[in-house]
């Protein structure tokens, strides 16, 4: 722990200096373009098609714009189920920044604040769970979740994805926590406030970005998470958002624009996080360098 | 330590205070520490959904389970079996395969779209947030959307593949749908390891550059003999995040191409599904699991070990 943080000061001292780089060459900027080229035709297909009335979608050309633009893709989608998968989505992410939150926030605040030997011993192996993927536990996970009578319920994909944020979470928290200094804690001592005061009124209040990374980051991953859901839920009332996609995959068969849109309208809320809160949805996604 | 109650105590316990602002950490053990209670619930609930299951599996992979019936242990039997089996040496070398391609793929556009990124120009910083727009879509959508675009009757694929000499029915071919999957990865990832060497690049002393202006070096050989060297960290954090990230990999192919044609794609973590949940082979897909695990820890820490976990987090700094 301490050679962590040793490192994050020469870090910090080291980004001070930083500065302007210099010039980068032409043929850099050229290969930047080539490859925003890749990013956007994908994604104009993807917007084109969703607005092509679907027996247009089959003849024309995918790359041309959409001569008679039409909405009834997306009725279609919307007369579908979607918002049940939608409200089924929202629930599972809110639920789960929930979780992740009043489990994490205390959990760091005591591996930062006491030196004992547990607590240590704790954030190692929290550490050690950022490398556990989620696919090799998902057979005993699908053993617990049916013993505990939870298969095919949101619970059932809310519990495991907030235990697979919990390490990133712990692990930005810690370091928000830590840039904390002593003297602050010292002072709201002096003035008698109890460890669950200075939290509330202190460690929390300061630590307010690495809690919105948090946030997001647990918000993101119970978002798009497919895994869970795909071995965890069966029926139609528990589906979320991407289970959906996959099973409209089968449903829509060659009404591709439907799909697309489909595609699309499960994308829309994320992208509206994006225009406004850019900064912190991209530290939600980027957890600690990345996991 | 205990709490200063009575008036007199909090008197004599800040003048201590004030006295030894010197030994900080001694003075300050008295205030607030929280009792380490405070951390069992998460540490319990992380054990519960994490750490039990990872025994679990462990566990059942020296099991027989169909899923129905309760799990009989057969001593080493998946494991003898694991070490025999053609299927799993193929999941195992197309799992590599993909692997290596993803990391020779995107590393250098990485590495290179990331140190242009660096720079602070504006019409950076703009094609900076259309380059992260993939990341915004989720793994199932992205497969999705390529799996329409490559249809060989009706996506784009049909209008672009010719250009390049592609033939539209890509994912019907052994070797193009593994590289369409590792493709699609890149596609998705890109962006994500765009910034992490955007921030390592915003990290290099720019004395560096300066000292090495006044040699007379140019920005090519600034790149190879300052860039390059300096990244070599955020190289490692990123492609061991890559690596196990590849290793990983399974909504992709169960969307696009469900390990085919035939079992051209069918990479660990894709065998490992339909061993469990097709063939409900609970336990043997238990040992392939574990296996995975295995392997993409000791990969892991064998590349953090070249480089310190210390320098792994410093990277994330500037982000």
């Amino acid at each position: 722990m301490t050679g962590v943080s040793a490192q994050l000061n020469t870090a910090r001292t080291v980004r001070g200096t930083r500065r302007r780089r210099p010039k980068g060459n032409p043929l850099v900027g050229l290969g930047a373009l080539a490859w925003l080229v890749i990013v956007l035709v994908p994604l104009y297909t993807l917007l084109s098609s969703s607005l092509t009335r679907q027996d247009q979608a089959l003849s024309g050309n995918p790359l041309a714009l959409p001569t008679d633009p039409t909405l009834e893709n997306y009725n279609t989608v919307l007369s579908s189920g979607f918002f049940t998968l939608l409200i089924n989505t929202a629930v599972v992410a809110v639920a789960t920044v929930a979780i992740v939150l009043a489990l994490s926030v205390p959990l760091a605040y005591v591996a930062v604040r006491t030196r004992s030997r547990l607590s240590s011993m704790a954030f190692r192996t929290f550490l050690l769970g950022v490398a556990i993927p989620a696919q090799a536990v998902v057979v005993p996970l699908y053993l617990l979740i049916a013993e505990m009578g939870l298969y095919d319920s949101l619970a059932a994909v809310i519990l495991p994805t907030a235990a697979f944020s919990m390490p990133v979470a712990v692990l930005v928290l810690t370091s928000t926590l830590r840039d904390i200094s002593e003297e602050l804690y010292e002072a709201m001592g002096l003035d008698g406030a109890t460890p669950l005061r200075m939290l509330w009124q202190l460690a929390v209040p300061m630590s307010r970005a690495g809690i919105s990374t948090v946030a997001i980051f647990s918000a993101l991953q119970a978002w798009n998470g497919f895994l869970f859901p795909l071995i965890l839920t069966q029926s139609e009332e528990q589906r979320v958002l991407t289970l959906g996609l996959f099973n409209f995959m089968g449903q829509f068969g060659l009404n591709v624009p439907a799909l697309l849109a489909a595609v699309v309208l499960s994308v829309i809320p994320i992208f509206t996080v994006y225009l406004f809160a850019r900064r912190a949805l991209v530290n939600g996604l980027m957890g600690v360098g990345g996991k | 330590m205990t709490e200063a109650s009575t008036p007199l105590e909090k008197q004599r316990s800040s003048a201590a205070a004030a006295t030894k602002r010197g030994r900080r950490t001694a003075a300050g053990q008295g205030f607030g520490r929280p009792s380490v209670t405070w951390a069992l619930p998460g540490i319990l609930f992380f054990g519960l959904f994490a750490i039990v299951p990872m025994a679990l599996a462990v566990y059942l992979s020296f099991c027989s389970w169909d899923g129905l019936t309760s799990p009989t242990p057969v001593g080493l039997d998946n494991w003898t079996r694991l070490f025999k089996d053609p299927e799993f040496r193929q999941a195992g070398w197309l799992s590599l395969l993909l692997t290596v391609i993803s990391w020779a793929f995107q590393t250098p556009i990485a590495l290179m779209l990331g140190v242009w990124a660096a720079g602070r120009q504006r019409n950076r910083a703009v094609l900076s947030a259309i380059f992260f727009v993939p990341l915004l879509l989720s793994t199932t959508a992205i497969a999705v959307l390529f799996h329409s675009l490559l249809d060989p009757n009706f996506g784009v694929i049909k209008e672009i593949g010719p250009w390049f000499g592609i033939d539209p029915n890509i994912l019907g071919s052994s070797t193009g749908a593994l590289l369409t999957v590792a493709f699609v990865g890149g596609w998705q990832f890109m962006p994500f390891h765009t910034l992490i060497y955007q921030g390592g690049t915003r990290q290099i002393p720019q004395v560096l550059y300066q000292a090495a202006s006044i040699d007379g070096a140019g920005p090519v050989r600034q790149f190879f003999s300052i860039t390059l060297p300096q990244l070599r960290n955020t190289i490692t954090t990123s492609s061991v995040l890559m690596i196990v990230g590849s290793l990983t990999y399974f909504d992709t192919v169960l969307i696009m191409t469900k390990g085919g044609p035939g079992t051209d794609t069918t990479i660990v973590p894709y065998l490992m599904y339909r061993t469990g949940f097709q063939s409900y082979d609970l336990g043997y897909a238990s040992a392939i699991a574990t296996a995975l695990v295995v392997v993409a820890t000791a990969l892991s820490l064998l590349m953090v070990k070249f480089s310190g976990f210390g320098s792994m987090r410093s990277t994330r700094e500037g982000m």
